[in-house]
């Protein structure tokens, strides 16, 4: 299933520039898995050493954290949204 | 000119309504708190007031230099208050915030210090810290100072407690995270099952500043997993439920206001019934200039999604 991942500013270089990429997967860690594939760094970008999510990544799906619904387990459906958002201080 | 005969009182007692037309469910009440009925206009006034407060206790002298980094409302209340007090208030502000913000900064006396806006509020924290490192000036850090969630549990959650019998959850813009944290635990006391839910905006999408997502920040004082959800607001969807606030409730208030209510909204699809609380950090006058109300909502949008407006 192919959805549609919106690329914050710094991880562009990784995908040649690029916004908006498209990746495929059912759950969340295989759509990391699939973005790393097709663009080695950054899956692991987003990926603390012990395979969790890093902290100061966060990631939605449509308009909700994955955090708050299962995780690296969350299931994602084609036509979805995801956005990659790194953590900064807002306020 | 100043007067320090008695400590800094925290303000509050700002007015909670009910959101007659936006809620998405007849079932749902929807109640905003409406902090622009604070001193300076905004939420901040009351953590200001606290951090400074505490300064003072631990030995803060008149004539002191203080330094904050604030993407403008923090700054303003502390430039208030510095001016009652008798201390200098210098902020480091991202350049790319409202002009109202810089002016309001300079009419109370403040001296401002600005770093790049595509580093975002990251590039003045860090320039405050570089700075504070090199001299003898106090820094007031709302993003580090439990001072802030403090005033929020001690001042706004019981004013909330006050209002209304029942909080099914609460759901406001994420800063600092000390509205959240600090109101949250507030709730959580009295009503164990409350849902504490963030508004995001995507600020990180477009700061430029870091090298990976290792370099991101996450303020001291915010606990993710103190909260129960986290939605995402775009610049447009803040912009059209401002609109709508000011259209069909009658409330002039700024963007965050917009994105609060926006997810507050989001979260009463989520629920059958209940009472939601939202807290609308300022009001609409800072953000004329960015024409907020002017054109097309993705006009708005495109204006406002340069500039901070958390």
């Amino acid at each position: 299933m192919a959805l549609k991942v919106r690329l914050p500013t710094i991880l562009r270089p990784y995908a040649r520039g690029q916004s908006t990429v498209e990746a495929k997967g059912s759950t969340m860690r295989e759509v990391i898995a699939d973005l790393e594939d097709r663009y080695p760094g950054l899956g692991s970008q987003l990926l603390a050493d012990d395979g969790n999510l890093h902290p100061f990544v966060n990631v939605f799906l449509g308009d909700e954290d994955i955090r708050y619904l299962d995780g690296l387990a969350t299931a994602v459906g084609a036509g979805t949204e995801l956005s990659i958002i790194p953590a900064v201080a807002g306020g | 000119m100043a007067d320090r005969v008695n400590p800094i009182q925290i303000p509050g007692g700002t007015p909670l309504v009910r959101l007659r037309h936006l809620s998405p469910n007849p079932d749902i009440a929807i109640w905003a708190k409406l902090e622009w009925y604070l001193p300076t206009g905004s939420v901040k006034d009351r953590i200001a007031a606290l951090m400074l407060r505490r300064a003072e206790e631990g030995g803060l002298q008149p004539g002191a230099g203080l330094l904050a980094p604030s993407s403008g409302n923090m700054g303003i209340a502390l430039a208030r208050l510095a001016r009652l007090r008798g201390y200098e208030l210098t902020v480091v502000i991202p350049d790319n915030v409202g002009q109202e913000r810089k002016d309001l900064l300079r009419a109370f006396g403040a001296r401002l210090i600005e770093t790049p806006g595509a580093q975002g509020p990251n590039g003045a924290i860090d320039h405050a810290h570089e700075i504070a490192a090199a001299g003898d000036r106090t820094l007031i850090h709302q993003y580090e100072d439990e001072a802030n969630p403090e005033a929020h549990a001690t001042t706004t959650g019981p004013e909330i407690l006050n209002a209304v019998d029942r909080v099914d959850a609460f759901v406001a813009g994420l800063g600092t995270g000390g509205t959240l944290m600090g109101v949250g635990r507030a709730l959580r006391e009295r009503h164990p099952g409350v849902k504490v839910v963030a508004a995001e905006p995507p600020v990180g999408e477009t700061v430029s500043g870091l090298r990976s997502m290792g370099d991101g920040y996450t303020p001291p004082i915010f606990d993710a997993s103190q909260l129960d959800g986290r939605i995402l607001v775009r610049a447009p969807q803040a912009v059209e439920v401002t609109r709508r606030l000011l259209l069909d409730e009658g409330l002039f208030a700024g963007p965050s206001s917009g994105a609060a209510a926006h997810a507050a909204m989001r979260w009463a699809e989520k629920i059958d019934e209940g009472t939601i609380v939202t807290l609308f950090p300022d009001g609409g006058f800072k953000y004329l200039s960015s024409g907020l109300w002017t054109g097309t909502v993705d006009e708005a949008a495109e204006r406002l999604g340069g500039q901070l407006y958390f």
